[in-house]
């Protein structure tokens, strides 16, 4: 087994899952907002979180990014030395550190991931100069790069992101979460409040992003469409419950549970 | 004559111990902002009361103080501070640089190289580096804690995104003893290679901030920027129109409204003691000669 290990060190790197969350609880006060979540997510995978607004989706992400404490469990994150760690014991400069460099969050509002009075270029650059980059050339060429990746017009690299629309809002927030080249990010609802063509171009983006970066992401959305196209994997929440978990054709196309059944039913036909 | 109205250097002494104290942790940690419970001082804010602070906290009767605004020794605010603390210190006051203990400024670092026995006192409007970029204050003292300045090269990417150079003239920030991220209050950026390694003391006090913080002598103070764009002090590229100095900080003075106007040495004891020793610029007036001639 361990010649066999280092005979395939690729083979290795992504046999081993890059976070873990288990029997992860969040209550406030009486109220269970997420009981007992147990699961494995491996590099370049995408999972995606679905259920009904108050089922403690956004509780969960927010338990697994570390930007809560969870009231029982532990989550487990491998970093990129190898180590896998317990996101409750790392200190804050250490959570924060991981939280610019190896994770992203994309927001769905992009005003809470943007700094939205500085421009486009340095909200791309801010995570490069966070970890020492300290050359305005390379940091401009970097950006511009990245503003390319998403399609936006480099004419508007010196613009701030208020004078955006709401889809290059979104984009560029992807932009400036993956400069640093993360190996983990969460999206919240990534397309919620844009238009359907919008939606389907950035959808698209992401989904080819994420093949060609080999991401491995967990997206919280209510909207099962969006499921279906980026996930690989699917977990529904209710009650903060996850009630039924597996691959996502599987889940959508042939639902096992009454809820789950219903919430694909409930998708209007086209 | 009456007992004196007030206490020795206008504040009381509980007051003051208070305020050696933020002093004395503020030295410990070079570039920290220390809170102190600021007073309500008899001038408004904006005026200096961080530095009046600061100043009759330190100041003791064999003093001798020095205040200058933006370089001067005679505006308003210089002439008024140091009234006040001769009138309720009964310290000696002086307008040369080196004669002086205590130097309370606005704006300015003198031209003369300052020594060991001396401390500067510095008013201070806004003491947050990060204020403009992070207004949240809870986050801004958390970058400072964990040292996250990030945020500071992406004010000055702003400025190269937008005018092609660092276009910052004054409060440029600057990094103390490699650790904490400072404003200089709003001196020009010429003045912040002298904070660099200065024998001096160097104390600011922001009074409706209510914070405190300082460089101790003889420590490193390096002002942030980018290896492509390097730091550079800027400076008006003329001689001094009075004394010929070309290598002091300039102030504009406007002559006529027929678009006149002058560039003098902003450090009026620096001036006069050069045009004292000889030196004569463009605009010298000619009396000068005159009354120089008769000392002689």
């Amino acid at each position: 087994m361990a010649d066999q290990d280092l005979a395939d060190p690729d083979m290795r790197e992504t046999d081993q899952p890059l976070l873990v969350a288990g029997s992860l609880s969040k209550s406030y006060g009486r109220i269970a907002a997420c009981r007992d979540v147990s699961f494995a997510l491996y590099p370049g995978e995408v999972l995606a979180i679905v259920g009904e607004s108050g089922s403690g989706k956004s509780t969960l992400l927010q338990l697994l990014s570390g930007q809560l404490a969870a009231s029982g469990g532990h989550v487990s994150y491998r970093m990129r030395d190898g180590v896998t760690r317990d996101l409750a014991t790392l200190g804050e400069a250490e959570r924060r550190f991981l939280f610019r460099t190896d994770w992203g969050f994309v927001h769905q509002d992009p005003a809470q991931g943007l700094r939205m009075a500085v421009s486009a270029g340095a909200n791309v650059g801010e995570r490069l100069m966070a970890v020492g980059w300290n050359h305005y050339g390379r940091i401009r060429d970097t950006a511009s790069d990245w503003l390319t990746r998403v399609e936006i017009d480099i004419a508007r690299i010196d613009d701030a992101p208020r004078t955006y629309s709401g889809g290059m809002r979104q984009r560029l927030q992807i932009a400036r979460n993956l400069v640093t080249e993360p190996r983990l990010v969460f999206m919240d609802e990534p397309t919620g409040g844009l238009d359907v063509s919008v939606q389907a171009r950035l959808l698209d983006l992401v989904r080819s992003l994420v093949a060609e970066l080999g991401l491995a992401v967990i997206i919280v959305t209510h909207d099962l469409a969006v499921a279906r196209l980026l996930s690989h994997r699917v977990m529904v929440m209710k009650g903060g419950r996850v009630i039924e978990t597996g691959l996502t054709d599987q889940v959508l196309d042939d639902p096992r549970e009454p809820y789950t059944q219903l919430l694909v039913s409930s998708i209007l036909p086209p | 004559m009456n007992a004196p109205a007030y206490n020795f250097a206008y504040l009381d002494e509980q007051t003051k111990r208070m305020i050696r104290r933020a002093i004395l942790k503020a030295i410990a940690i070079p570039g920290y902002q220390v809170p102190f419970a600021s007073r309500e001082m008899p001038m408004p804010y904006g005026w200096g009361t961080g530095g009046v602070q600061v100043t009759a906290a330190i100041l003791g009767p064999q003093d001798v103080l020095k205040v200058i605004d933006q370089g001067s020794d005679d505006t308003t605010n210089a002439i008024s501070i140091r009234k006040f603390f001769a009138k309720t210190a009964s310290v000696a006051t002086t307008t040369a640089t080196e004669d002086a203990t205590v130097i309370q400024t606005r704006h300015r670092i003198p031209e003369t190289p300052l020594h060991e026995n001396q401390v500067l006192v510095y008013q201070v409007p806004i003491p947050e580096p990060l204020r403009f970029l992070e207004p949240r204050e809870t986050e801004t003292r958390r970058m400072h804690a964990l040292a996250e300045y990030g945020l500071m090269h992406v004010k000055l990417y702003e400025d190269i995104a937008r005018f092609g150079h660092i276009a910052t003239a004054y409060a440029y920030p600057v990094k103390v003893n490699a650790r904490y991220v400072m404003d200089p209050s709003p001196t020009p950026k010429f003045d912040n290679p002298k904070m660099d390694n200065c024998p001096a003391l160097q104390l600011f006090g922001a009074g409706r901030e209510k914070r405190i913080y300082a460089i101790p002598p003889y420590t490193q103070v390096v002002s942030l920027d980018f290896e492509d764009h390097p730091f550079e002090p800027y400076r008006f590229n003329a001689p001094c129109a009075l004394c010929a100095a070309e290598n002091s900080y300039l102030d504009e003075i406007v002559t006529d409204d027929k678009g006149g106007r002058m560039f003098v040495c902003s450090d009026t004891d620096y001036c006069e003691g050069r045009q004292a020793a000889g030196h004569r610029g463009s605009l010298s007036a000619a009396p000068y000669k005159e009354k120089a001639g008769s000392h002689g």
